[in-house]
């Protein structure tokens, strides 16, 4: 009888996933843990020696920021953890977990960042990485301003920067500076010759805080305008408004809340993401449960998560 | 007065060659800066208040174009 060599692999680090199969018999994927896709430069020096050593002849970039390592035999899978510095690198996940969050780059040095994502990030990361849902996939992301570049709204639970700003009409010198810089034109000269603001028209963006040479314009509030139940893939959601101005250190405690109605009120509907389950149970549902917690943030009325049409045309 | 005609340029070009032709400014100086409608009038002013300068004016010509009147602050 010949030998047989017994591979030994610490099972503890596959409990989050992020170890995927590949095409090839023994290769994985390893997903790595970018949260806010912010990654050190020491930190990206060593990830490219480890992939040097053990993947192949690239790394990958996923759509959600994180880097992936290509080729990896499962049976490095322990070396790999190991080399990476378990403490500051983690693998991330994938299946019916809370994700890694993804944002962009946030306010210290974007100029159109209202709020900080990266921090958000870090602490969505910290404190909801990896939770089981017992459904499906749960998907976050923060964008700085209302231009929203992370696409927020086609995630389970999608934050964008916003503030309300104030007119200080003594400071103002009507130069029109601010009128001109409103995309939505939600600001028009009024008579008197300073802006006057159609609060509907506005989305949040702060451009007329920016431009305003005295100051006249400040920010009043600020925190996150939050969308909830978008997904994309075979049947894309599109998430609609469930809160305002929510403030940034209570966006972990926001996305629990979600998470546990989504956990109750998916049971025994089987694998169904939570735009879905917000369309079964109806939006306000959701709305009444996260205002019975954030009274001061949730809107008065919302609508479920809006189906794309994206198979008109299909034969 | 300066004039610094930044017409028929676009982002972040013009913001870039205002830049350049601020430096030959003395601190306090007023410059003018002719800027298209769009993209520029919107981005430029708010990248130089960034800057540090401070802003004075904005005016509509009958052409179309905008006129930014600014004060140049040394850092």
């Amino acid at each position: 009888m010949a030998d047989v060599k017994q591979t030994k692999i610490d099972l503890n680090n596959l409990k989050a996933g992020g170890f995927i199969k590949e095409r090839g018999k023994d290769l994985f994927t390893v997903r790595l843990r970018v949260p806010g896709g912010r990654m050190s430069v020491p930190r990206l020096k060593k990830i490219a020696e480890v992939a040097e050593k053990f993947g192949g002849e690239f790394v990958h970039l996923s759509v959600r920021q994180s880097i992936e390592l290509i080729n990896i035999n499962f049976k490095d899978f322990d070396a790999v953890v190991e080399e990476l510095g378990e403490k500051s690198q983690k693998v991330a996940s994938c299946g019916a977990r809370v994700r890694v969050p993804v944002a962009c780059g946030g306010c210290e040095y974007n100029p159109n960042g209202l709020v900080d994502t990266q921090k958000s990030a870090l602490e969505v990361d910290e404190k909801l990485f990896g939770t089981p849902t017992g459904h499906h996939k749960f998907k976050v992301a923060f964008a700085g301003c209302p231009f929203d570049c992370p696409k927020s709204s086609t995630n389970d639970v999608g934050f964008s920067g916003a503030i309300e700003p104030v007119l200080d009409k003594a400071t103002c010198i009507s130069c029109g500076l601010c009128v001109k810089s409103c995309v939505p034109k939600a600001l028009v000269m009024g008579e008197d010759n300073k802006p006057v603001l159609t609060a509907e028209k506005c989305i949040w963006c702060g451009d007329c805080v920016k431009v305003c040479p005295t100051e006249a314009w400040s920010v009043k509030k600020k925190g996150y305008t939050v969308r909830i139940g978008g997904k994309w893939g075979r049947n894309p959601l599109v998430g609609t408004l469930f809160a305002t101005f929510l403030p940034e250190d209570k966006a972990v405690e926001f996305i629990a809340a979600v998470l546990e109605w989504y956990k109750q009120k998916a049971e025994g509907l089987g694998r169904i993401r939570l735009g879905d389950t917000i369309i079964k149970e109806g939006p306000d549902a959701l709305l009444n449960h996260l205002r019975s917690q954030f009274p001061d943030y949730t809107v008065a009325k919302t609508i479920a998560p809006q189906i794309i049409q994206t198979q008109v045309g299909m034969n | 007065m300066q004039t610094i005609d930044l017409r028929g340029v676009s982002c972040p070009t013009n913001f870039v060659k205002a830049k350049l032709a601020l430096e030959d400014l003395d601190d306090g100086m007023i410059a003018q800066i002719l800027l298209d409608d769009g993209e520029p009038v919107k981005n430029v002013p708010r990248s130089l208040k960034a800057d540090g300068h401070k802003l004075l004016g904005l005016t509509q010509t009958e052409e179309g174009y905008y006129i930014l009147e600014l004060k140049k602050i040394e850092e």
